[in-house]
């Protein structure tokens, strides 16, 4: 094996631009799929990441009715805090939420909105709600960039919202925008407006009553509460990696159209050389190896391909990747709308394992497709391949 | 004690519905140190008995005896490890490696035989003296003439010191001062180190050099002759 190797590597480098050629080929090939495996597993690391620190915390409880896709699971969905939590609560480590369907009347029109309850002094959430806590002649609201454009609401403008309390009785009031937030996890913009959770509380008439409550601490063993469901970071981001998986599936597809066309390089290298190098096969031959250490040679040279291409991809993937993952990959469309936790700019992640996986499996696929069309090797009349007439 | 022993040899090639007979009931043997050469016309059989010898083929009946193998019965395994410890092989168009120095070309032999590098660079400097071509060792096979190509051949045979070389028509892609300078090299090697030459050759200028001379005819041998005085014997 050790001699192959050498033997490989001397014909490798001797047939100089033909390897080249194929060598820089798959090294693309190598930098393309650790790239995009990078932005997925980048993409995964900050949605669940803007996720936690916007909308979920370590964990939560919710309210045993509580469905956020359906609006009319809101009304009943809501109960007094816990007593076992209330010590937390009091902390600051659980956060409790009050959620409300209601309608809001931005310019005259009229368009349903969810009322989002937040304690001002929270500390779990991204959210700027420290401004729920201003002087104002109206009840203190803030809203997300998304609701802010659809509703055409500046801070400082006024709107008139509706609800039905605890009692179903409709009541209105004006609200004030007094900050207008960004973040990248459309559940926590979209259709929804925050203000003060007493507030809200009084609104409903559901005096300390709470939908959510939003854990901080995601090592503290949690209790099952009756009447509540614990919810797991994990369940609560299964829908980010379901989204992963897909899109990975819908990549793969392209990362072996990548593979195919390397390996069709290499594959056609290898067709190639076996007839054009009859003589040098038999050659071999003669001069001692047998026909299966010719096959292994071939194979190993195929093979070697990969390890030049993956020298190669080092030489200038590295900086390329080391410069994405600081610099990002900005999507050329607006993704705000696509309704998935997703940044504009995205920051791939590279591990270690991505890296070694990704020229393993380039690795292996090129010693396959080599050893193929080597297998005519074996085939061969030594006495025709020395004079290159095997057609 | 005879190197080469061949026994009511024959060998058949299948051809369209029937057979071709290349060789028909060759018997010979041939002793350690000659420098005999096998001589006929396109057709002759000359290199399918060459390339038996050499175990890149078999006899379909028969047997040739080749340093006490037996030919036939040889696996592909122990076919190699005869070729790669006992013969060496010239060809007519060199089959130098091209991507490989000079060399490189001429250590190969030794690689398969797994010598230390050090002796290894001992053994090549030394063919390398031999074929006088010291001075070309980094050169690549293109960069070199047609005869320079065939003395890197000569160097690769004769490295490992085999007790038999079998050269096919060596001398064909070669000018007249050229061959007689191979054929001086090689009957040089034959006396200086013992070493068998068996030739397939129909050039009169080869022809000129051997001690023995076995002429083919339509797969038989047609005429055995030892050479009193050849060339190199006379000069």
């Amino acid at each position: 094996m050790k001699l192959a190797i050498k033997l490989a590597y001397r014909n490798l480098i001797g047939a100089g631009l033909r390897t080249w050629l194929n060598v820089i080929v798959l090294s693309f090939s190598f930098v393309v799929i650790i790239w995009m495996k990078g932005v997925l597993v980048g993409w995964d690391y900050q949605a669940k990441n803007d996720m936690t620190n916007w909308e979920i915390g370590a964990g939560q409880y919710w309210h045993q009715t509580y469905d956020p896709f359906d609006p009319f699971t809101f009304t009943d969905s809501h109960a007094p805090i816990p007593q076992e939590l209330f010590s937390e609560v009091e902390s600051g480590d659980i956060e409790p939420m009050l959620v409300a369907q209601a309608t809001i009347y931005p310019q005259g029109r009229m368009q349903p909105i969810t009322i989002m309850g937040v304690r001002p002094s929270q500390r779990i959430f991204m959210l700027p709600t420290s401004r729920l806590d201003s002087l104002t002649s109206a009840i203190p609201a803030v809203i997300g960039n998304s609701v802010a454009r659809n509703l055409k609401l500046n801070v400082g403008d006024y709107v008139t919202i509706r609800w039905r309390d605890a009692q179903g009785m409709f009541d209105a009031a004006d609200v004030v925008i007094v900050d207008v937030f960004s973040c990248n996890v459309p559940a926590v913009e979209a259709g929804k407006i925050y203000i003060a959770l007493d507030k809200l509380q009084s609104m409903l008439m559901l005096p300390n009553q709470a939908s959510l409550l939003t854990f901080a601490d995601a090592e503290k063993e949690r209790p099952q509460v009756e009447g509540w469901t614990l919810k797991s970071k994990e369940e609560l981001t299964k829908s980010v990696d379901d989204l992963i998986k897909t899109k990975t599936v819908g990549q793969s597809v392209f990362y072996m159209i990548l593979l195919l066309l390397a390996m069709l390089a290499i594959f056609d290298t290898q067709v190639l050389s076996i007839f054009r190098r009859q003589k040098e096969i038999g050659t071999y031959i003669a001069l001692g190896y047998t026909r299966r250490q010719v096959v292994g040679l071939f194979t190993v040279e195929g093979a070697m391909h990969s390890i030049l291409a993956a020298l190669v991809a080092a030489v200038y993937g590295m900086p390329f990747l080391i410069w994405q993952a600081k610099a990002g990959w900005t999507m050329p469309m607006d993704v705000s709308d696509y309704g998935m936790a997703m940044a504009q700019t995205l920051y791939p992640v590279y591990s270690i394992g991505l890296v070694l996986s990704t020229v393993l499996i380039v690795v292996l696929v090129t010693t396959v497709v080599s050893y193929w069309p080597a297998r005519k090797i074996a085939k061969m009349n030594p006495t025709e391949a020395l004079r290159g007439k095997i057609q | 004690m005879n190197l080469i022993d061949v026994k009511n040899l024959s060998k058949r090639f299948p051809m369209g519905k029937g057979e071709f007979t290349a060789l028909k009931d060759i018997n010979l043997t041939i002793g350690k140190g000659e420098f005999v050469g096998l001589i006929g016309p396109s057709g002759s059989g000359k290199t399918t008995l060459l390339n038996i010898l050499g175990s890149l083929d078999v006899p379909s009946d028969g047997e040739a005896i080749v340093l006490g193998n037996s030919i036939g019965a040889l696996s592909a395994k122990q076919s190699a490890m005869l070729r790669k410890e006992s013969l060496g092989f010239i060809f007519q168009s060199y089959n130098l490696l091209q991507v490989h120095t000079v060399y490189e070309n001429v250590e190969f032999p030794l690689l398969l035989l797994k010598l230390p590098a050090a002796e290894r660079k001992k053994m090549v400097m030394d063919a390398l003296a031999w074929v006088g071509l010291t001075d070309k060792a980094k050169s690549k096979p293109p960069q070199l003439s047609g005869g320079e190509c065939q003395r890197v051949a000569i160097a690769r045979a004769m490295v490992k010191r085999p007790s038999l070389v079998l050269a096919d028509e060596p001398t064909a892609n070669l000018d007249a001062a050229n061959s007689h300078n191979i054929l001086k090299t090689m009957e040089a090697l034959n006396r200086d180190l013992n070493t068998t030459f068996v030739f397939a050759t129909h050039d009169e200028k080869v022809i000129g050099y051997l001690r023995r001379k076995i002429f083919l005819l339509d797969g038989s041998i047609d005429k055995d002759e030892v050479v009193e005085h050849s060339k190199i014997a006379a000069s």
